[in-house]
């Protein structure tokens, strides 16, 4: 058996424990991720799916699971948002999705009915994003060890042009565009959380942004490079590519859009909503040129800012006032503060 | 969103910069007291919209990165004892104290919670009654009422599986502290906007009265920061040292009087421990004797004693304005939020936190 000890490659006198932060979407995850996990398997991209040429044609394969509590948030459930959180992996690789796995961790004592809430919700997300779930599994485990239920799925999606959407296509000048306003789902479940008693309308964004992502390509919009925002917000997943195409993005805090609510329940909780998760938006990547056409076809979205240029992986944000201030990813997930 | 976009409007930011710009003639040293602000001020990049001559120096108002090693090491013995559930602010969580954190405790089974309120854990007090329940009381005058009020809270309701570690500050005597040491490079003071509005500033007078320097009561909003570096700007080009209340719409004079009198009810004035500082008297608060059932370190039997800093931390002088943090040398290498030396680098609010996030490093 080897000595574990000495061939991890995480230094273990500082982690010798997984954290929360670990799954946080920051950097401690980022670094699990790419000196532990990468480090021993074999993954095709750093990007949300992994495009694999089958037959002379391309596949994307992507996987995911979700844990989410409360089970049942507004503006969504964990079953939905297994269907639609799967199918925008696929999508921000620049495929058609096609078909789903659905796997099952129940706990002991979980209510038939509340399953069966959660099925017909997938079921529904499935059809509405014309892809069906065709293989599953399911396990149970003892009262106390999971949070009701777990839900993995994993997708397939076939692409339908040659374009290659990957951090690597970015140019010098790209525009970048986000497809709606930001912060919703990570504050709906806030204020759904026990303990937690602010009351406030907002609905998650849980949503499909595969058609999004079709009407863009059916347009002739040459996109570069697409990721969705899940945990970690704008902030990391504008980061992560930054780190990866090694380019300089700048950033206009004013054109980005937060509702009035979320904003200011951020600023109660002391949180910044470019750190928080989202489920149903994407930033895109295009030429500069077809900002414009982008926009007239997403009507919602928004130009955030450009890429100023290669070589130097930094993302600078000019404030409201005219300060200007550089985004990096947080260690962990953020944590309100004390005052 | 009301009250807040109108103190980040452009306009009225340019205005104020160049009115600050007109009024400076030579080079000013100024601190803001508070960790708030020192977040808003790189957060908005307000200091680049200041004339050159003006430095900021970021003050020891983080209550993350003051709170001292031992009392840190003391929350985690008691979040590891199996009959507790630890209750603190999220930002608490990731301080390390001299072997590990309460989110590394919590992994290792300890029952470490946040929450959003003291009153919360007197409620999770009151349905778990098998169990203690213990809140980490950190902060300065701002979270003192509240922290009052639960302590209040838990005998009126008779809950007394609760209790509270206390590692209280007040912002006057740290204020006072800076400005008697010989290095002191401080000419003017933002002080929060929020310890004034429970505490007034009645207390600010005499300190700028003996050491010539003025206080201007300073907001959190990046067109209140500037208002306040303008206000204090314009009493050191005239000479002047007073105290001024930039930040009139939450603060009157002799602050929140039943805010301050449940404080000091509850609580009495102590010596406290500063995190980088050391101690400095009767700048922080206790349990008074009559409430010490509620003090955890009375309920509790503790084996937490003195602590040490690690060596290479110079939090201490950044925390009295005596250095910045890109002026350290293990800034961004040996120190970073993923592996902190000092508190500084931890809290959002601290400043080196503030610095890593949002100032280019290499």
């Amino acid at each position: 058996m080897p000595d574990f000890t000495l061939s991890c490659p995480i230094p273990l006198t500082t982690y010798p424990h997984v954290l929360m932060a670990h799954g946080g979407g920051g950097r401690l995850m980022r670094n699990l991720i790419q000196q532990l996990f990468a480090a021993a398997f074999d993954p095709q991209s750093d990007t949300d799916s992994a495009v694999l040429a089958v037959s002379g044609s391309r596949l994307a394969f992507t996987t995911d699971s979700f844990v989410v509590t409360p089970l049942f948030f507004p503006g969504g459930d964990i079953g939905s948002m297994a269907v639609h959180g799967t199918v925008n992996d696929l999508a921000m690789s620049g495929a058609t999705p096609h078909s789903l796995s659905a796997a099952f961790i129940l706990e002991e004592g979980l209510p038939m009915e509340t399953l069966w809430r959660v099925v017909e919700s997938m079921a529904a997300a499935a059809r509405a994003c014309g892809v069906r779930i065709v293989t599953g599994d399911t396990k149970v485990v003892e009262r106390g060890k999971a949070d009701g239920l777990y839900i993995n799925t994993s997708g397939i999606g076939f692409f339908e042009h040659a374009l290659v959407l990957e951090p690597a296509s970015i140019r010098a000048g790209d525009a970048i565009l986000l497809s709606g306003d930001i912060g919703r789902h990570g504050m709906a479940i806030m204020s759904s959380r026990e303990g937690l008693q602010f009351e406030s309308d907002i609905t998650s964004d849980s949503a499909p942004v595969a058609g999004e992502v079709q009407a863009l390509l059916g347009g002739g919009i040459q996109l570069r490079c697409l990721r969705d925002l899940t945990r970690g917000g704008l902030a990391s997943a504008l980061v992560e590519i930054s780190l990866s195409a090694r380019a300089r993005l700048g950033l206009t805090e004013s054109a980005i859009q937060t509702r009035q609510d979320v904003r200011a329940a951020c600023e109660i909780l002391g949180l910044d909503p470019l750190y928080v998760a989202n489920e149903g938006r994407f930033v895109a990547f295009l030429p500069a040129d077809q900002a414009d056409q982008a926009i007239s076809i997403l009507p919602a979205a928004s130009i955030i800012g450009h890429v100023e240029r290669l070589g130097e992986p930094l993302v600078t944000m000019e404030s409201p006032i005219g300060g200007s201030r550089i985004i990096d990813l947080l260690s962990g997930e953020q944590l309100p503060r004390i005052c | 969103m009301k009250y807040l976009d109108e103190f980040r409007d452009p306009a009225a930011a340019r205005e104020l910069s160049a009115a600050l710009h007109a009024v400076t003639t030579r080079e000013w040293r100024i601190m803001e007291v508070c960790g708030g602000q020192t977040h808003s001020i790189l957060r908005f990049g307000i200091d680049q919209l200041l004339p050159p001559a003006i430095t900021l120096l970021h003050g020891p108002g983080c209550p993350v990165c003051v709170t001292p090693l031992e009392q840190i090491d003391k929350a985690i013995e008691l979040a590891r004892r199996p009959e507790v559930i630890f209750t603190s602010f999220g930002d608490m969580l990731r301080v390390p104290g001299s072997s590990t954190d309460l989110l590394s405790v919590k992994a290792q089974g300890g029952d470490v919670r946040i929450v959003y309120s003291p009153l919360e854990a007197v409620e999770l007090a009151r349905r778990n009654p098998q169990r203690q329940v213990v809140f980490f009381a950190v902060g300065f005058e701002t979270t003192a009422p509240a922290n009052a009020m639960a302590v209040r809270h838990a005998r009126g309701s008779g809950v007394a599986n609760f209790s509270i570690l206390v590692s209280h500050v007040l912002v006057p005597p740290a204020i006072e502290a800076i400005l008697a040491s010989p290095e002191c490079r401080v000419q003017g003071f933002l002080a929060a906007g929020h310890v004034c509005t429970v505490e007034g500033y009645e207390e600010y007078e005499p300190l700028a009265a003996r050491y010539g320097v003025p206080i201007v009561v300073t907001g959190f909003e990046p067109l209140d920061i500037l208002q306040g570096i303008y206000l204090c700007v314009r009493q050191l080009e005239e000479g002047r040292a007073e105290v001024e209340n930039q930040y009139a719409r939450a603060v009157r004079r002799q602050g929140n009087e039943p805010a301050r009198a449940s404080v000091r009810e509850v609580f009495e004035i102590s010596p406290r421990k500063w995190r980088g500082i050391g101690e400095i008297p009767q700048s922080g608060l206790r349990l008074r004797e009559s409430w010490s059932e509620y003090d955890a370190e009375n309920r509790f039997t503790l084996l937490t004693g003195e602590v040490d800093e690690p060596a290479e931390c110079i939090s201490g002088q950044i925390l009295r304005g005596v250095k910045k943090p890109n002026e350290c040398p293990a800034f961004g290498t040996r120190c970073t939020p993923e592996s902190p030396l000092g508190a500084t680098m931890v809290s959002t609010e601290g400043a080196c936190s503030a610095y890593y996030r949002y100032k280019p490093h290499a």
